[in-house]
């Protein structure tokens, strides 16, 4: 008869982990885990930040978007560059889960749990500011296609239709995927938690898993199946998004690149949230053992090498612009370069393709704090892309008489620091309410490298 | 069937005891076998006598209502319900219809696979014998469980017990209904 089995010392996980310790390890991360002052004071300051959110959001339809620096040319302002980054954000969660499942990589058992709560969380925030940026957000659901009274059809042929049904059917699926693979983990949590409450919760969520083998068959089918599923989906949802762009006119979005050159910045800036949240939360919780330096490592060179995609993609974007002779692509493409919004294209340039370089550096893919702040570098550097794609184009179309400057006022920022405190409360919510890791792939982790 | 006991169980520390457990009673004859394990163990399920799933097939199915769905709501609102010419523009016109019909496609059949798995497994269901079992908080931690089912018309106490012995289990229990 075989032993217990202990995992090895293996990169991807420490040596001496056998089941019942991470099982122990990860629950108790929820379980008995007392509440202690920096969580404290991070949920404090986002609960804080997401008040102020709902209170703008409140004023917004009260007094409409008129509060926001949009202005005819520039329509679309902070609201879409923030949906297209937090929806860009979204992707590397279902990536590290579906794509690296399939690809049978054994590095994304302990980061994908925490990577799909952030792809929801990410793609929530996403759907709200389309709706925010309506004029009459109260129509909303004007987008559903229902029979109705009006006899009116949403508009098939239009890219914003297909983007309803993308980003739905995507955050339904992650959903549905992040809840298939969290039942036997909430099974675990009801067998574990002491309190009654704790019991009736967790055993209510865990709707009576009990590990049978043909349950864990058809798991595993499922799960398998999902992961087949959500793989195009992935590709699908910034391409869709990207054709919000790209089928309309105007210099600057009418362009063939834009799907797979929006889906590598989005692999781009979702890898970079990854890491923003995997480092402090592996310090935090004293995670090392699970989240090693390895796992960094291959998520800075996954982060690398879409960034070399992005930087191929404004190469060939800049390229274009001139190798077409459009006159007004051309005079597009010098604007961002050397006009008002000159800066952010630098900066962009200086954070997305300069800085990421030290990644070639291994002592750099392995030094947590450096990747941590390359991490917050990328993701600034990814919200001036959008920001810059939204705005300069539009700003600068084909006629000097239709050109205009937008300027955010002070709104602009509160929606945007506001989602992004939203988005970190819900993640603190999460680490204290669900495994982070999943412990049910975690003990066949160990199975696998303790042979 | 008047039997009070659902089952007798037996319990391991590991997922190669449990699979060749289970294979031993299935040997033996037994056919209501149920296992348990903290993880998907490969193989354990072959070894209690499960065939194949039909979840991909319902899944494909779940696809294929999304999908013709999808077209179908699309056409019947652009060519039937609510025709707009457009400078001559066909109707029809496919092309544009294929991204909501693949996000259709993907949606029904991620919701055949979540729920089409939730059905088969007869989930959710609070209540179960197994679950006043002893020790049986440890199946979704560590330890790895093999019951022989009463209801079982081959189940014979004596033979069912000698069976469980012979795989040397860490203990055995019953498992009242």
């Amino acid at each position: 008869m075989a032993d217990v089995p202990v995992s090895r010392e293996t990169g991807v996980l420490r040596a001496g982990w056998g089941y019942a310790s991470v099982t122990d390890k990860i629950a108790g991360l929820v379980l008995t885990r007392p509440v202690r002052w920096p969580w404290l004071a991070a949920f404090a300051a986002t609960f804080a930040g997401t008040l102020v959110y709902l209170g703008a959001m409140t004023y917004l339809f009260i007094k409409g978007v008129g509060l926001w620096g949009i202005r005819i040319p520039v329509a679309w302002g902070y609201a879409i560059a923030d949906f297209v980054w937090w929806i860009g954000i979204g992707h590397a969660g279902t990536f590290i889960s579906a794509i690296l499942l399939l690809l049978r990589q054994r590095w994304r058992t302990s980061i994908n749990r925490f990577a799909e709560a952030m792809t929801l969380f990410a793609a929530g925030m996403a759907g709200l500011f389309p709706i925010l940026h309506l004029g009459r957000p109260w129509f909303a659901y004007w987008l559903a296609p229902y029979p109705d009274r009006m006899n009116l059809w949403p508009q098939w042929r239009s890219p914003l239709v297909w983007d309803v049904f993308a980003i739905s059917t995507y955050l339904i699926v992650s959903a549905l995927f992040w809840y298939q693979g969290l039942l036997p983990d909430l099974a675990t949590l009801r067998d574990r938690a002491t309190g009654r409450g704790k019991r009736i919760a967790y055993g209510l969520l865990a709707l009576g898993w009990r590990g049978e083998a043909r349950h864990w068959a058809r798991h595993e089918t499922a799960y398998l199946l999902l992961a087949g599923l959500a793989t195009p989906l992935v590709v699908s949802v910034h391409s869709v998004v990207a054709m919000d762009f790209a089928i309309g006119n105007t210099p600057g979005y009418h362009s063939t690149i834009f799907p797979p050159y929006f889906v590598a910045g989005a692999l781009f800036s979702g890898f970079a949230m990854v890491l923003t949240l995997a480092i402090p939360l592996r310090k935090a919780f004293q995670l090392e053992d699970f989240i090693t330096e390895l796992h960094l490592d291959h998520a800075a060179k996954v982060l690398l090498a879409t960034g070399w995609l992005v930087a191929y993609g404004y190469l060939v974007e800049n390229f274009m612009a001139f190798f077409s002779g459009d006159r007004y692509e051309i005079a597009m493409t010098v604007d961002r370069w050397t006009g008002f919004y000159a800066p952010v294209t630098w900066g962009l340039m200086l954070c997305n393709v300069a800085l990421p370089q030290v990644l070639w550096w291994r002592a750099a893919r392995r030094s947590p704090w450096l990747l941590f702040a390359l991490s917050i570098v990328v993701n600034v550097g990814m919200w001036m892309e959008r920001f810059l794609i939204v705005v300069q184009s539009t700003s600068h179309d084909f006629m000097p008489s239709a050109w205009g400057r937008f300027v955010p006022t002070r709104w602009d920022w509160i929606f945007l620091f506001g989602s992004i405190s939203m988005f970190a409360w819900l993640f603190l919510l999460f680490i204290r309410l669900l495994p982070a890791i999943s412990i049910s792939e975690m003990r066949e982790l160990v199975k696998e490298e303790s042979e | 069937m008047s039997d009070p006991r659902w089952a007798l169980m037996a319990e391991y520390e590991t997922a190669e005891a449990l699979v060749a457990a289970a294979q031993a009673a299935h040997d033996a004859g037994f056919r209501a076998i149920e296992a348990y394990a903290p993880y998907h163990v490969e193989g354990l399920a072959e070894a209690v006598g499960f065939g194949r799933s039909r979840l991909p097939a319902v899944v494909l199915a779940g696809g294929f209502v999304g999908g013709l769905g999808g077209y179908f709501l699309q056409w019947y609102a652009a060519v039937r319900s609510y025709p707009i010419e457009v400078g001559a523009r066909p109707l029809h016109s496919w092309p544009m219809f294929v991204p909501v019909t693949f996000e259709m496609t993907v949606l029904f059949a991620a919701f055949a696979a979540f729920f089409g798995a939730l059905v088969a497994n007869g989930l959710p269901s609070l209540a179960h014998p197994i679950f006043d079992a002893p020790d049986f908080d440890l199946a979704t931690r560590n330890r790895f469980f093999l019951c022989l089912r009463t209801d079982d018309p081959r189940f014979d106490e004596a033979r069912a017990g000698a069976v469980l012995d012979s795989t040397r289990p860490l203990r055995r229990a019953e498992v009242a209904r």
